[in-house]
């Protein structure tokens, strides 16, 4: 029944966006003067239809209607309904409906705020629907989330027990707030393109966009990291597997675009650049999607992997680029204002090199394998280390730059103030000697990180107290943003030199005693859950120094639908140290595998991350 | 004229990545395990499942056709092949040797109570790191030797009806 609905709403759907693309497209060619009357019916229709074909969906879940596929395949009676809900996106087909909703929302709101010139406004829709046509077709023919099975199932297959958390259920619409929002700087870059609405007033109308989806694929990113931290049981929390690199990617681009937005609005230049960017931005959203989705790549993420479903995204991407090149090459060469004459311009186009650095690193490092798979047969996977020897290095004058940047003016004449600049790089340096001596030794590479993030830690908070002093409140997004990131940098270069890992074998009743740690594996309980089976070990850790007793209690849950084991960890966290603890079974026999880290600073990683994302957010509050 | 060449540079680009990200979408991503047919398996040794002993590629070769099938309790296409396992062991001339693959000993005991026992040879890979020789990536999955422990079959997946009917024209050649 709820599939027949939502297959009509879907069908419907794609002719509403037909009939968009159809009066829009009358914009392309010729100037016309009034806006149709209809058009604003007809996208007001298409959100409606969409939004009611989601909840539509997200009720079929939450009843568990199992006679459509994707509830059978990824639900079950017995799950909590908070998983109920959000397995709605938990899957490939569910979160493409996410996908194609947040495109049509999107699409409406620009338009609705967007009324200063009727052409590129008009054209925008035009670009935004064709996307959105695109995608509503994959999910019609190619993914469709209503599909029905016959015969009724009796139960479902149920959600991924990995994907039951918290943080993961909300982590995939955050993270398409980021994807899908780049989708409207892309449309409305080829809508300037083709309309000449440029310069200045371009600037503005997607400037809240890009720091929009920026903010946004910040936290998404954050959220999955977290996940991952306690999740996947290893401790880590970045692993540049090929579907972080995904969503890093675009992350790069959109930073790099958040700052040349600025020249753009303040000075008319750099606009041939800023159009790249956004049409890069999208692309690479799209690559990503195509990555992650198509089974290409192996990672935690893979969703059930279709060469059609790849090949559909592929072609699309194709047009994608080629279309958007063709109509930029057509423009091309565009009078653009020279940049020279300006300081923080140049700051601002040194960051953008430094984002595309970045982006290139992470780009090829990802899809290495695939060239080296297709052409060579060979097997290989990229790992930390290519990445940790291009990217850290770089950091070091990145940070440095991040600090002055900001401080130069739209003023040539202008120069630093160098009292202030020495002070701050000698306190630096003492803050860093200070960390020497008192935690242990570690490299110079760690040593020039550590003095770099500081630097531009103590050149934002000067900046932070100059707000805090005379209010002037335009600083406060961008020096929130810059002290998460000095800061990220710093506790995530102290985390990597100071982690402890032990990894021992225990049996139930044992104590192990390791440098500061007594180990003690007190009891093993046998837990019932809902959904789950759950084996609990109970830990004491007294750390012998201090004589603290701290008692962790890391579990093996063994899933019922689909049957899975799932090792979680156990973590104490305070507000200097992560205590981490996961066991897993050895063969039949009691011993069971430990592994015990004490992470320092693990909390303040976070928070310094959410500094950057919360830059961003304090940004669109914060319109000068 | 750079214009040109730049775009001409920048299309070449897109288009080898493209072509490659098409190429790659038609290797299988999994290992590609028919390039083991008509190979010799290496050789391995691996726990038996109830005995305190080590089965290797030469116990296979006092039969004329071995299968060996990797399973686990915890997999569910597992059971639907079980039923097919079954019509198999009743076979002369073939010998089935399970491969319980990462799996928890007493559930995979449970599970053969239960559905009944095909195998021949019961064997066990707590770690799944044995299997990995075998080129199996996810359960179940079967492969056919014969007795010079030449690779004639692999199955990847449950074995279905199909499958078991040229299993038996294999070993009747």
């Amino acid at each position: 029944m709820l599939s027949y609905f939502g297959n009509s709403l879907l069908i419907l759907n794609v002719f509403i966006t037909l009939l968009i693309l159809y009066f829009s497209s009358s914009f392309l060619t010729s100037n016309v003067k009034f806006d149709y009357k209809i058009v604003k019916r007809l996208i007001l229709s298409q959100l409606s239809i969409t939004v009611v074909s989601f909840f539509t969906l997200l009720f079929a879940f939450i009843i568990t209607d199992l006679s459509i596929i994707s509830v059978y395949s990824y639900s079950h009676e017995s799950k909590p309904i908070f998983y109920k809900i959000a397995g709605t996106w938990g899957n490939h087909e569910g979160s493409l409906m996410l996908w194609v909703l947040i495109l049509v929302v999107f699409s409406f709101l620009f338009y609705l705020f967007n009324n200063q010139n009727l052409r590129f406004r008009n054209l925008t829709l035009f670009f935004q629907n064709i996307l959105i046509l695109g995608f509503s077709i994959f999910l019609l023919v190619n993914s469709n989330p209503f599909e029905m099975i016959q015969p009724t199932p009796v139960e479902g297959l149920g959600l991924n027990p990995i994907l039951q958390d918290p943080a993961l259920a909300i982590h995939p619409p955050l993270l398409y707030l980021g994807f899908v929002g780049s989708s409207i700087y892309f449309s409305a870059a080829m809508a300037s393109l083709i309309s000449g609405y440029r310069g200045k007033n371009f600037a503005s109308s997607i400037k809240s966009w890009i720091i929009f989806s920026w903010a946004f694929q910040t936290l998404g990113i954050i959220v999955g990291s977290i996940w991952a931290y306690y999740e996947l049981g290893w401790g880590g929390f970045w692993f540049w597997d090929p579907v972080e690199n995904a969503s890093l990617m675009p992350w790069f681009a959109m930073a790099a675009l958040a700052h040349s937005v600025i020249i753009l609005e303040r000075r008319e230049s750099l606009y041939s650049w800023v159009i790249i960017l956004c049409l890069l931005t999208f692309i690479l959203s799209v690559t990503g999607t195509f990555l992650v989705r198509s089974g290409i790549l192996n990672s935690v993420h893979t969703f059930a992997s279709d060469s059609d479903r790849g090949i559909y995204i592929l072609s699309f991407l194709c047009i994608m680029i080629l279309s958007s090149f063709l109509i930029f090459l057509k423009k091309f060469p565009i009078s653009d204002k020279p940049i020279e004459n300006s300081n923080k311009g140049i700051f601002i186009l040194t960051n953008n090199w430094f984002m595309v650095f970045y982006l290139i690193t992470v780009l090829i490092g990802t899809i290495y394998p695939i060239f080296t798979e297709v052409f060579f047969e060979t097997k290989i996977s990229v790992g930390p280390p290519y990445y940790n020897l291009l990217i850290i290095p770089v950091l070091i004058p990145f940070l440095v730059l991040m600090a002055i940047g900001p401080e130069t003016t739209w003023n040539k004449n202008s120069f630093l103030k160098f009292k202030k600049l020495i002070a701050v790089i000698i306190s630096a340096v003492f803050i860093n000697l200070f960390l020497y001596l008192v935690l242990k030794s570690f490299s110079v590479l760690t040593n020039l990180i550590v003095i770099s993030s500081l630097f531009l830690i103590i050149y934002t908070l000067i900046d932070l107290l100059d707000y805090f002093k005379k209010g002037s409140s335009y600083k406060l997004p961008r020096t929130t943003a810059h002290l998460g990131f000095g800061l990220l940098i710093l506790f995530i270069g102290l985390n990597h030199n100071l982690s402890e890992e032990y990894d021992f074998n225990l049996k139930v009743g044992e104590i192990k005693i390791l440098d500061n740690y007594e180990i003690d594996f007190n009891n093993l309980e046998l837990q019932d859950e809902i959904n789950y089976k759950s084996l609990v070990g109970k830990f004491n850790i007294k750390t012998l120094n201090t004589n603290k007793i701290r008692s962790l209690n890391p579990e093996i849950r063994i899933y019922s639908k689909p049957e899975t084991i799932t090792y979680e960890a156990s973590i104490k966290t305070n507000l200097l140290h992560d205590y981490f603890l996961t066991m897993s079974n050895i063969g039949d026999g009691d011993i069971y595998n430990i592994k015990f880290q004490r992470k320092p600073l693990m909390m303040w990683i976070w928070i310094s991350a959410f500094l950057i994302s919360l830059g961003g957010i304090l940004r669109l509050f914060n319109k000068t | 004229m750079t214009k040109k060449i730049a775009s001409l540079v920048f299309t070449l680009i897109v288009m080898i990545v493209l072509y490659t990200f098409y190429k790659g979408l038609k290797i299988e991503v999994n290992y590609n395990t028919s390039d083991l047919i008509n190979k010799k398996i290496e050789s391995f040794s691996i726990k038996s499942f109830n005995e305190n002993s080590l089965f290797s590629e030469e116990d296979l070769k006092k039969n004329n056709f071995s299968l060996i099938n990797f399973w686990a309790s915890w997999c569910v296409p597992c059971r639907l092949e079980h039923e097919n396992l079954m019509k198999l062991k009743e076979l002369s001339n073939l010998k089935i040797i399970g491969v319980n693959y990462k799996d928890i000993k007493k559930n995979a005991s449970e599970y053969l109570v239960d559905l009944g026992n095909p195998y021949n040879v019961l064997l066990i890979d707590t770690d799944g790191k044995q299997s990995v020789n075998f080129g199996i990536y996810g359960i179940p999955e079967s492969i056919l030797i014969n007795s010079e422990l030449m690779v004639l079959k692999k199955y990847i997946g449950p074995l279905m009806d199909k499958d078991l009917l040229e299993i038996k024209k294999e070993i009747n050649k």
